[in-house]
Order: structure tokens, then sequence, then C-alpha cells
């Protein structure tokens, strides 16, 4: 066996992060914010709806709710000024919020040229608008030792070419193809991109396209939120972020400032 | 020159004019900017996003229309939001050009300001009827998210469309602690970082609350730039130090990050990581002690961009230039061309550090 490198459990990666997740007050998106801010991160989560977006603020402690739509070319850069704003930059984006499409889901024959626009909207145009908003504090996060990721929840209808699943499964491949592409083109530049297949889950999103599952059968988002999180913690490892030395630059930071 | 009116940051056809330590001007194509650096040059960059910080609406207590330009604030903590220091005009927008604009009724302490959804408390008037301190009712949440939907970014009749956020975001924006587009910035693509760093040179930003660049009142503009709030990542003070070391050149892409270094370096004469606020006026008899380039947008005389290019080239050199600009039809404002200009060597900026603090 080799043992020539330390193994090191780490339980304080994500103490300090400053993460942003979209669509984050129900399903994968709530047990995102809940597992992040459980590990120590500093949240902000988008949604839509903003009695939603009370409600989860008052559940969880220092998490920062901001109300707007990722579909929506106006709401971006609200969007991203009041992330930068709330977490003083931002470490890590989730860009995790989902249209499924047309439901109940219809044969991509059938399926309205709108309602085509609008799934990609959301799964995709605004995944890139933020992305593109935010890359320069990810940028500078990096480069400040950080460490930088963007995870896009994608889904194994990227990949296979399930029927009725036209709409979604099509902007979903597009995602998970966007994600390769700028994790090439940002390798430089210190900000890493990961694209994730959480799997079936029993979620809103899930009942709205198989009414008649089984939600026993499903996966749990806690579960499928805490494999996300591992692999940010991997990914800021790997990026050479550790937590010490974070929070020694911020000390730093601070003396210098006094 | 020719006012750049369209708002587009990176047109392909923007020109750069440098001028070299030797004073010899040069006409380039500003995609080449990086052909310009030497290996351990390092590039700094102001990374503050621009707050939308016009806020129309209206004075309470008579009812008269307003607006309010938000231009210093009191932290870059976005926890401390409620606190600014405000220009205020009357009626009108940016389609009236800023000197012609009405002045707004008559500000008493405690008068309301309704901006939308922001409400707004004048808690001091200040030594001019346009400018005063102001606390923003609500919580640091209601006021961020009030100023990011209602705001419309600062904009100067030269520019005729309404300006959107996305217009004056630039790629590398983070923080939105800008009053104004530290619009040097607009240059710099993704492919033109990655160049920088092709060409052997380093890429750094930081942090400065850029201000607003006209108030429309003579008086308030001989007193521009005001205090700026400003800060400076280890990581960045560390780099400096190194192209310092290694014989590269610092090289400011904009005077907000002129002002920010020079002023860090004020103590020691090195640029020290940590949070300051930029007080100091750079002009002609302004000793650089820490940035050897500037790149900037064209600036005309007797602005105080113009005045901190001084610090960098004599006066004739200065004329030569703006005679080039003029004659080459440089576009000039924030969405124009750009210009490079290398610090001129002299026995102050040569002289050894303790020299330097004697010397100021």
């Amino acid at each position: 066996m080799d043992t020539s490198y330390p193994i090191e459990i780490r339980h304080d990666i994500l103490r300090g992060v400053r993460v942003a997740i979209t669509g984050g007050t129900s399903g994968l998106g709530l047990a995102l914010v809940r597992e992040c801010s459980a590990r120590g991160a500093i949240v902000a989560f988008v949604a839509r709806t903003r009695e939603r977006v009370e409600r989860v603020v008052r559940e969880i402690a220092g998490s920062h709710g901001i109300v707007g739509d990722v579909a929506k070319k106006e709401d971006i850069h609200p969007i991203a000024l009041q992330i930068l704003a709330r977490l003083g930059g931002v470490d890590v984006l989730v860009n995790n919020a989902s249209s499924l499409g047309p439901t109940p889901l219809v044969l991509l024959a059938d399926t309205e040229c709108e309602a085509f626009e609008d799934a990609l909207a959301t799964n995709v145009l605004g995944p890139f608008r933020l992305t593109k908003a935010l890359l320069g504090a990810l940028a500078a996060s990096a480069r400040d030792g950080r460490g930088a990721c963007v995870v896009n929840v994608s889904s194994d209808a990227a990949i296979n070419p399930y029927p009725t699943w036209g709409a979604y499964g099509t902007s979903k491949a597009a995602l998970h193809h966007m994600t390769r592409i700028w994790n090439e083109e940002l390798i430089d530049e210190g900000v890493s991109f990961i694209s994730v297949d959480p799997g079936d889950m029993d979620t809103p999103l899930h009942a709205l396209a198989v009414p008649d599952a089984d939600a026993s059968a499903l996966k749990r988002p806690e579960t499928s939120a805490r494999e996300v999180v591992d692999r940010i913690e991997q990914a800021l490892t790997d990026s050479g972020r550790t937590a010490v030395d974070a929070s020694a630059m911020n000390l730093q930071n601070l003396a210098d400032v006094a | 020159m020719i006012a750049a009116s369209v708002p587009i940051q990176r047109a392909h056809h923007a020109k750069l004019l440098v001028i070299d330590k030797n004073a010899w001007i040069i006409h380039a194509p500003r995609s080449s900017f990086a052909d310009f650096l030497r290996r351990f040059d390092i590039v700094v960059a102001n990374d503050a996003a621009t707050l939308p910080a016009s806020l129309a609406g209206f004075h309470a207590p008579t009812g008269e229309a307003l607006e309010v330009r938000l231009a210093g604030s009191r932290s870059l903590d976005g926890d401390d939001v409620s606190h600014f220091v405000a220009i205020v005009f009357g009626p009108g927008d940016f389609r009236t050009r800023t000197e012609n604009r009405l002045l707004p009724p008559r500000l008493r302490r405690g008068d309301r300001l309704a901006l939308g959804p922001l409400c707004a408390i004048v808690e001091r008037t200040l030594d001019h009827p346009r400018l005063v301190a102001l606390r923003f009712e609500g919580s640091s949440a209601s006021i961020w998210e009030g100023i990011s939907q209602h705001g419309r970014p600062i904009q100067y009749a030269h520019v005729h469309t309404p300006l959107a956020l996305w217009d004056v975001w630039t790629p590398i924006a983070g923080a939105p602690f800008a009053f104004e587009p530290p619009s040097a910035g607009f240059m710099l693509d993704w492919k033109t970082v990655a160049s920088i760093r092709e060409h052997g040179a380093d890429f750094a930003t930081i942090t400065h609350a850029a201000g607003i660049s006209s108030t429309g009142d003579d008086a308030l503009d001989r007193r521009l730039p005001f205090d700026e709030r400003y800060r400076i990542s280890a990581a960045t003070a560390h780099a400096l130090c190194r192209a310092k070391n290694n014989g590269g050149r610092i090289v400011a892409v904009g005077t907000t990050v002129v002002r920010a270094l020079e002023h860090s370096a004020l103590i020691n004469g090195t640029v020290r990581a940590g949070a300051g606020i930029a007080t100091q006026r750079i002009g002609a008899a302004t000793p650089l002690r820490v940035v050897d380039a500037i790149v900037s947008g064209t600036h005309e005389p007797g602005t105080s961009h113009y005045e901190l290019l001084r610090a960098f080239v004599d006066d004739a050199t200065l004329r030569r230039a703006a005679d080039e600009l003029d004659a080459r039809d440089y576009r000039t404002h924030e969405f124009g061309d750009s210009i490079f200009i290398e610090r001129r060597l002299r026995c102050a900026a040569r002289a050894k550090p303790a020299e330097r603090l004697l010397a100021a």
C-alpha cells in the first residue's frame, strides 16, 4: 500500500467559503443551502418567490436570500450585484435552478417553441449570464488563494435521449458541454467548472416530470447535496485552497487595516 | 477628439496611443496592448463592479422630482450600506448636460427622499446645495435589493441611450463599490488577460470605489476626486512586490489604481495589503513611488484624470499627445480609445525609499 502521502480528513474546507446557489428554496438547491451552511460556508441563494426566500432565510441563520429569476436577462446583474455585495465576493457558484420545460412532458415534436426557449433560458442562458457576471469575482478568489469553482447541475438526460424529455435533455446537454468548455478555457485563471448529475431525486421537479413515481425509491436530495458539496470541497482542495491559509490571509488583512 | 457616444466596451477598432519612457508616441490597435508589456511586468486593474448609483425619486416635503447620485460610502463592508455621500440634482435626467441640471429643492436635515422602493433621510447637508450625507432606512438586504433594482448607472449626456448595468459591468468586475465604472478596465477581456500572461507578465486586481467624475458645478468639480475607499489583497501586494524585485514595471489600468497604489505606498514606499482611503490628489508635482505606467482613457485638460497623467509625463509631451489624439480622431470618454503612458524617469522616482520619504 502506498503510504507516501498523508491521508488527511478535512472538515473545515468550506468554512468561510462564499457560496452562491440558484434555485435555493426547494429540492436539491435547498438541500445544498443547508449542507453548505452546515459545513461553515457563507451562503447566498437565489429564487423567484419572495415568500419562499424569506422562509429559508428564517430557517437557516446567516444565509442571504435574493429574489430573482435567472431566466430573465434583466435580473442577472441585480442578482450578481446582490451576491457580491452580501458575500463580499464569491468563491463557489452553483447553477442549480432548472426548468423541466413543458409539463406534462411532451414529445419534442409537440413542444412549443416558446416552451423550448423557456427551458434554454433557465438551464443554459441563465447559468451562462450569471457565470459571466460573476467570473471577475471568481477569478479574483482564485488569485487570492481562496479557490474558485462553478458547479452546474446536469442530469443523465443530458447524455441519454429520453423520449418526452427533449427540452430539458437538450438544454442540460448544452449546459454540460458549456461546463466542459468553460473549464478548458479558464484553467489558467484558476476557476474550475464541474458538471454534476445528482441522480433521480425526490424533488418537486421530479414530481412534475413523473407524477406517479414511487418517491421512496428515489434518492433523497440531502444525499445528493452531500455528494455535490464533497465534490466542491475536492475542487477547492485541488485548486490549492486550504482553509487555514485562507483564514490566515484574512487575519493578515485585518491586521493591516488595524 | 470625438465623444464616444455608444456604450460598447471593446470596440474592434479601438485605438491605443502609447507614450514610451523616452516620450516617443506610437499608435497601435488597443487589442495589441499586451505587446507593449515585458517579462515580469504586472498589470493591475480595478475590479470594483459599478453600482447603479443614480436613483430617481422625489423630495417628500415638497413633492419635487430629483435625482440622487451616490458618490461615497463609509465602508467597503456589504453589511454597512446605509450611509452615503450623494450629489442631488433637481428634475431631469442624464439627457441634460450635467452643468445645466437644475438644483434640487432646498434640502434640510431630516428630509425624506422617496427613491423607488428606497427611503433615504438627509442626515446632514454639506457645504454645497447639491451635496448631502444620506442614510437609507431598512436592512442591508433591502437596501441592496432596492439599489440593484431601482438604480441606474450614472451617465452623462454624451451617451444618448439609457445605460443598463451590463453596459458598465467590466469583465473582471467583483464587489460592487464603484460609483462610476472603472472604465479603463473596459478594455480587459479574458483574451487580453491571457495575452498578458503569455508575454510573461502578471495580472492582479485591487478594489477601489471609483467616485463620480463630474458634478456639473465648478466649485464641486474642483474638489474631485472625492476620498475613495480601496482594498488591496495580500496576494496582489505580494505579486506587486515580486514584480518590483524582478525588475518588472507596475502597469496601472486606470487612474483609480494609480491613486490606490500610490496612497498605499505613502508610508514606506511599498504597497501594503489591506484597506485604505485614498485622499490625495495626484498631479505634476507628485512623485510616483510605485506605478511605472498607466493605461487609461483619453482625458480632457483640466479634469482630475488629466492632472494625474501629468505625474507620468511632462506637459509638452501631453500637449503633443493631445494634438495626435485630435489629428487621428481618437474617441474620448469612458467608451472611447485608450492611452498607455510610461513614466519618465525622474530624480525623485529614482531616489532611495528613505530619501523619497524625506522628500515627501
